[in-house]
């Protein structure tokens, strides 16, 4: 009897490994490994009061007479890890750049992963340490999440889907139909080094160099300056389609022209090298960690002072002017004092033939 | 021996100060051809166009290699893409130019494996990678992109890489401009050659057509003070009444040239008959297989053999790469035709004049 015991016991139903490298199917099922998952793993990094307390949603403190600013973002990027950054610190910055670019300050965001099956539990967790990482130094929580897992080859290793949420103080106005004629436009820092660090990051131009993205986190910077120049008109973080592209945005929102001095654009040397090795422009090469300001041109020195005082915005510079023009067009002075228009981007930049 | 100081080729006071030389020595109106879409782009970049006398007309010439690549070509592309044994590759600009039917990007959206690739020897190793796939590459370009493509077929035969070809339609640019000054309204009063290109070939090629035709032909770079240079000789020998060729880009161009690109071009190539999108067929204008690397002419590989296409009625196409007409006279401009629909590969290409003029909003 003994020995049938003995048998039965060493006789064991397999239980699912519950330590993976990869990520799998069940990851998830919202079962088992899903929980796994979002202990070992989110809570361990992420874990908060708000998310800590394991309920669909969080209840966030009101502050009386302030409005809610609300911003959301996907964010996709090929490859995952990329000089200067990763999707993790991407889509934390993005959304709380996004919602600072209102004047806001940036409380709380939500964040929805979408991983494809076999995604190295290791490149997760480098993920969201790194998503900790910026967490912590923009001052915001992340309170409300979700995991999705989508077949092999179904998705492109992960998606991260962030929303943010922040307070806009009464009696502040910063919108991008607000720039005024007259009024100073101000780039925080060199422009087009996001872009080119992707295309360098794809790995397939033969050759490598210095530049990193400039992903960061730019609501302590923002805060800082509108304590110090209360009177900023427009706030706009040049992502996609990069400086031009969002000029021309705010000329068109605000019904004026606006003309900038090619010379005094801040663009860092191996960045220009490469766009024009490769055919690109870097005006319109994405950034991630740089603002726009318009503002009264009686403002634009204490701006500059207040801007260069702070890590994220050595760089910056006084670029061009707002002109009285309904034209909603963006012009470029050159070095040799010709014009030309700047229009938005058409599709996606190629490099050229030769 | 000293060198010489460095000059600033894009230094604003040199630029200008060339600008005021062309002013003071010209007499009478002329028109200069760039042949390069890349110098109609630095042209309109730069804003060159608005430092010279009104008087001198700069034409903008077929210089842009997807812009003249037929649409046979196109379309045997197109096909090739629709082959699932097929991976197709090639420069970015390529993928965008509309053909009769479909654009390359369309196509890869709904499937096809298309990829763009740097260089044509990526192709040779996507095709080592996938040694169940054909991989063919889109062989585009002028004189410039022609030495790394032979430097892949050459890989591509040492190795015996069997399942790597090209479709050919790499064109060249000495048939093309003596076909512009063959024309029955010669337009063209001097021309710019490319830098790029004579960097490749030299410019001993240009001798017999500026004697010919007498045509002033001045090799030209691509920086500012570059294109003032190159449009301040040629402006110069038209008032003079001297028509030779000149390097005004000495410090990449020889009269020689990169003899060992030309070499690799001659071993893999021969000059043929091509046709050029929007101007027709031009004798001994492009460069096909050798019979020694025919087995890797994607044409026979895959009984390519596609009719005739006509083009679109509405596109202008071919006055602009003939410089008989400035792309906003082309009724479609901005209008049936845009960077975002474009009818007209001129329109599509960053090298493209059309693209060139909506870009910079020299039509508005």
């Amino acid at each position: 009897m003994d020995e049938i015991s003995n048998k039965l016991q060493a006789f064991n139903c397999p239980v699912p490994l519950s330590q993976h490298d990869s990520i799998l199917l069940g990851h998830g099922s919202g079962g088992t490994l899903t929980h796994e998952l979002i202990k070992s793993l989110f809570q361990k990094h992420l874990g908060n009061e708000f998310l800590n307390a394991g309920n669909d949603g969080s209840v966030l403190p009101s502050c009386t007479g302030e409005k809610l600013v609300v911003s959301t973002d996907a964010h996709i990027v090929s490859p995952l890890f990329f000089p200067g950054g990763d999707i993790g610190r991407l889509a934390v910055c993005g959304t709380v750049n996004d919602v600072a670019m209102m004047g806001a300050h940036v409380d709380a965001l939500t964040a929805s992963f979408i991983i494809e099956e076999g995604l190295p539990i290791s490149d997760l967790e480098r993920i969201v340490a790194s998503m900790t990482e910026a967490c912590l130094e923009a001052n915001v929580k992340i309170v409300a999440g979700d995991t999705k897992v989508t077949e092999r080859g179904k998705s492109d290793g992960l998606f991260i889907s962030t929303s943010g949420f922040g307070w806009l103080p009464s009696g502040r106005q910063i919108s991008g139909d607000l720039a005024q004629p007259g009024d100073a436009v101000i780039i925080s820092g060199s422009v087009g080094n996001h872009g080119v660090a992707i295309v360098q990051a794809r790995g397939n131009l033969g050759f490598s160099s210095s530049v990193q993205s400039d992903v960061a986190p730019l609501n302590g910077m923002i805060a800082a300056l509108l304590e110090a120049v209360p009177d900023v008109h427009v706030l706009r973080d040049p992502t996609r389609g990069g400086l031009t592209t969002t000029l021309v945005e705010i000329a068109r929102q605000s019904g004026v022209s606006i003309e900038l001095e090619e010379s005094q654009i801040p663009i860092d040397q191996p960045v220009r090298s490469i766009c024009e090795m490769l055919g690109l422009d870097p005006l319109y090469m994405a950034n991630e960690g740089k603002l726009i300001l318009i503002l009264p041109n009686s403002s634009a020195d204490r701006a500059l002072e207040m801007l260069r005082s702070h890590k994220y915005g050595k760089g910056a510079a006084l670029i061009g002017k707002v002109r009285e023009n309904s034209s909603g067009k963006l012009w470029l002075r050159t070095a040799l004092g010709t014009t030309r228009v700047l229009d938005m981007l058409s599709a996606e930049m190629l490099p050229r033939i030769c | 021996m000293t060198s010489p100081l460095p000059v600033d080729h894009r230094s604003p006071t040199l630029a200008l100060r060339l600008a005021e030389e062309i002013k003071s020595i010209i007499s009478q109106p002329w028109n200069i051809m760039e042949i390069c879409g890349g110098q109609t782009h630095a042209i309109m970049q730069y804003g060159l166009d608005q430092l010279l006398p009104k008087g001198l007309r700069m034409i903008h010439g077929p210089g842009c290699p997807v812009c003249v690549t037929s649409l046979e070509a196109i379309e045997n592309a197109l096909a090739l893409a629709s082959n699932p044994q097929v991976i197709l590759t090639s420069f970015g600009d390529m993928l965008r130019v509309p053909g009769a039917s479909n654009d390359l990007l369309t196509s890869r959206s709904r499937g096809a494996d298309v990829r763009v690739v740097y260089s044509p020897l990526e192709a040779v190793k996507i095709a080592q990678a996938n040694p169940h796939k054909q991989v063919v590459f889109f062989a585009i370009g002028f004189e410039t992109t022609a030495p790394a493509i032979a430097a892949s077929i050459q890989h591509a035969h040492r190795n015996r890489i069997k399942n790597f070809s090209i479709l050919p339609a790499n064109v060249l640019v000495p048939p093309a401009m003596e076909a512009i000054l063959d024309g029955e309204n010669r337009l063209v009063n001097a021309f710019l050659a490319a830098g790029h290109v004579c960097a490749v070939m030299g410019f001993h090629e240009y001798l017999p057509i500026a004697k010919k035709y007498r045509c002033p032909i001045v090799v030209t770079g691509f920086e500012p003070v570059d294109l003032m240079s190159g449009i301040l000789l040629a402006v110069r020998q038209l008032e003079e009444g001297r028509f030779e060729v000149e390097n005004a880009y000495n410090r990449a161009v020889t009269q020689e040239g990169n003899l060992a690109a030309q070499a690799l071009i001659k071993d893999v190539f021969e000059p043929v008959d091509r046709k050029w999108r929007g101007i027709g067929s031009i004798p001994l204008s492009g460069l096909g297989l050798k019979t020694s690397y025919i087995e890797f002419d994607a044409v026979s590989r895959f009984g390519l053999n596609p009719a005739p296409i006509p083009e679109s009625p509405l596109c202008l196409a071919g006055k602009v790469l003939q410089g008989l007409i400035n792309p906003p006279q082309c009724p479609a401009f901005g209008k049936a035709c845009t960077p975002v629909n474009p009818l007209g590969a001129p329109m599509v290409s960053s090298e493209g004049a059309c693209n060139a003029y909506y870009r910079y909003q020299k039509g508005s």
